[in-house]
């Protein structure tokens, strides 16, 4: 099966600073993604703050054009779109965002996020028709309809504002859903309700889903393949498994080490590369951006930016202490993705 | 074994609202010992951040304190006037509020910044020997001298924060309290400050009350936790038993649906929504989402008691005399 979304080598560079003294900030440095449509997929998007999640989110939906490469959907370059394939787009391809405070218009009941959609895709024939398949949208990720309809964004706590947007999303059936840290802003219990949804929507309607967040561990809950980014560059790609269980790039066993577990009996280990802090890239190809940072840096690492190597049948890892492995070219990456059924 | 340095009794804050008092934090009781780390943990809109600001009488209106006492080592906070009060928040008890790291001014040099609390609160420090004191402030939160004369925006969120804690620390508090202090932060970030932190703590011999909603990090940091709902505290006990054997069904419940890198399992949240907490229910607070309640629960409002050695719990499934 080929590629649904496809992000081939792209590069974004954001220019800043005034007339004089422009500054170049490298948000995202040749990346490759592939999202397969069947069998569905889940792939976990895991980066520190100022990584190029977000970056990557507006590069996807074609919001933001790359500066080097191009990003696909079905083959096709979404820059280069026409109108009705930019609506297909529009329609099959979906977006959660982190806050959902900011997305509602603060005027209008929550009804309005739920209808525009039907009403703009022509969902349903009949007032009727369209009042039914919002309610089962909403009973599907366990909201009461006869709770929610009819109150303003205002009335509703943000765990159920979020909830709203995912049963936005799926009134849509998409084909892919983009979820940018949708479970950062809510509590505990609330992030388990509100992931188990989405991971039900996936099952059910076949929908792939892109989960991008800081948090490694409800991503390795989640997805099937997870991306490690470190300062707009892949350091790992793999089965989520192997790489939470066995890192093999510095910077993902260092994200490893420091999640706060719930457990009191394994507490943190003091880590020098942990006190380290990062500085953001300013320029193309200056080497590994971790090589500051990594116990295990050579000469080569502040050369260089190394290549994928595919360690495992599953993972790829942009670190030259594993060069005997062969190097993945950016356009077989969808290779180390897995494979579900 | 020492006394208390920080006693809670039966505090209670409101706010004034138009169809009645919101009872934000209805009636808390818990104290923190010399050096201790006591984690305050509770879902959003449970009353924490209410209960530190209450800590440090900074309730502004429509908020009040209903009632109770804060005693700092044995002297009770609520009755001060508010410029004794101006004297002991940040020499003896300082609090990092929740979103601190967004509060410096962006104007304003971070040297100036710290020289400004310092002196705000303290007139025994002179003139002279300020900018000394940032230093030192700067180089035990691990900041490099140069920040001193630099801007917010020039630093990086893991710096503002560290930032805050210098001034937090600047007067050399016995009590520091820590309101969501890593919660824009990510984890490799989040656990350089938090070992900042831990270090602060030791030199100072302070006891640090962290309030926090993450489980997670409350696991790798205190000694004992809180745990806050709907206003009110439901278990207390150490940290290693809370997890290994939560006793509250709220705690049990929230301890479940952590997810662990341990295999992966169906994610499950705790049914039902938190109450609302101007009409909150009669009896247990969370009766209605609780899995065991019986029929005294929707009636009777469980205290909180010692059920075993060191560990509290308001739920009636603990009470001797079960109907």
């Amino acid at each position: 099966m080929t590629a649904l979304l496809e992000a081939r080598n792209v590069t974004k560079v954001f220019g800043s600073g005034g007339l004089f003294k422009r500054k170049e900030t490298v948000a995202l440095e040749n990346m490759n993604l592939l999202i397969r449509g069947s069998p569905p997929s889940i792939t976990g998007v895991v980066g520190e703050s100022g990584s190029g999640k977000t970056t990557l989110v507006r590069l996807l939906l074609g919001l933001l054009s790359p500066t080097e490469g191009e990003v696909l959907y079905k083959g096709r370059d979404l820059q280069k779109m026409s109108g009705d394939e930019r609506l297909e787009f529009q329609r099959e391809v979906q977006v959660i965002f982190q806050d959902p405070f900011e997305v509602y218009n603060p005027f209008y009941k929550v009804d309005h996020v739920l209808t525009t959609p039907v009403t703009k895709f022509h969902l349903a024939r009949s007032k009727s028709e369209a009042q039914e398949l919002i309610e089962h949208a909403l009973k599907m990720i366990g909201l009461r309809p006869e709770e929610t309809l009819g109150r303003y964004p205002h009335q509703m706590s943000g765990g159920q504002r979020q909830r709203v947007m995912v049963a936005r999303a799926s009134l849509l059936r998409p084909r892919i859903i983009l979820a940018d840290e949708p479970v950062s802003m809510v509590d505990a219990s609330l992030r388990a309700t509100i992931l188990e949804s989405l991971r039900k929507l996936s099952q059910e309607f076949g929908t792939s889903l892109l989960y991008i967040t800081h948090d490694v561990t409800t991503a390795y809950q989640v997805s099937d393949s997870i991306i490690v980014i470190y300062q707009g560059s892949v350091v790992e790609i793999g089965d989520a498994e192997l790489l939470i269980k066995n890192p093999q790039h510095s910077y993902t066993r260092l994200l490893v080490e420091s999640i706060p577990l719930s457990d009191p009996d394994r507490r943190w280990g003091q880590d020098s590369a942990a006190v380290l802090v990062s500085k953001t890239s300013t320029k193309l190809n200056q080497g590994c951006k971790f090589a500051d940072r990594c116990p295990f840096v050579m000469s080569i690492c502040r050369k260089n930016l190394p290549p994928l190597y595919q360690t495992d049948r599953y993972r790829a890892v942009r670190c030259f202490l594993y060069k005997d492995s062969p190097v993945i070219p950016g356009d077989e990456i969808g290779n180390v993705f897995v494979k579900k059924g | 074994m020492k006394a208390e340095v920080l006693q809670v009794q039966n505090l209670r804050v409101y706010y004034q609202t138009a169809v009645g008092a919101l009872k934000a934090v209805g009636g808390v009781t818990f104290s923190l010992k010399p050096r201790e780390r006591f984690g305050l943990a509770g879902e959003s809109g449970s009353g924490k951040s209410t209960l530190a600001l209450a800590l440090m009488c900074l309730i502004k209106p429509p908020g009040y304190i209903e009632g109770g006492q804060v005693l700092l080592d044995g002297v009770d906070l609520i009755k001060f006037s508010e410029d004794d009060m101006r004297k002991v928040r940040l020499a003896q008890i300082a609090l990092v509020p929740q979103g601190a790291m967004n509060t410096l001014n962006p104007v304003v040099r971070i040297k100036v910044q710290i020289i400004d609390g310092i002196v705000d609160h303290s007139n025994e420090i002179p003139k002279s020997v300020l900018e000394e004191r940032v230093h030192e402030l700067l180089k035990r939160v691990e900041l490099e001298p140069e920040v001193a004369n630099m801007f917010p925006h020039e630093l990086s969120g893991g710096m503002k924060q560290r930032v805050c804690l210098a001034i937090a620390i600047s007067l050399s508090p016995k009590v520091i309290i820590a309101d969501e202090l890593t919660s824009a932060l990510d984890v490799v970030v989040q656990r350089q400050v938090m070992l900042t932190l831990s270090q602060l703590q030791e030199n100072l011999g302070a006891s640090v009350l962290l309030v926090g909603h993450d489980m997670g990090l409350m696991a790798q940091f205190v000694d004992r936790i809180g745990m806050m709902y709907a206003g009110k505290l439901v278990e207390v006990g150490p940290v290693r038993d809370m997890f290994k054997e939560p006793l509250h069904p709220y705690t049990q419940l929230l301890i479940a649906c952590l997810p662990s890198l341990e295999g992966k399992r169906r994610f499950k949240g705790i049914p039902g929504l938190p109450p609302l907490l101007l009409n909150p229910p009669l009896g247990c607070v969370f009766h209605p989402r609780c899995p065991q309640a019986m029929s005294r629960c929707s009636l009777e409002v469980p205290s909180l008691k010692e059920v075993r050695p060191e560990r509290w719990v308001a739920c009636h499934l603990y009470t001797e005399d079960k109907i």
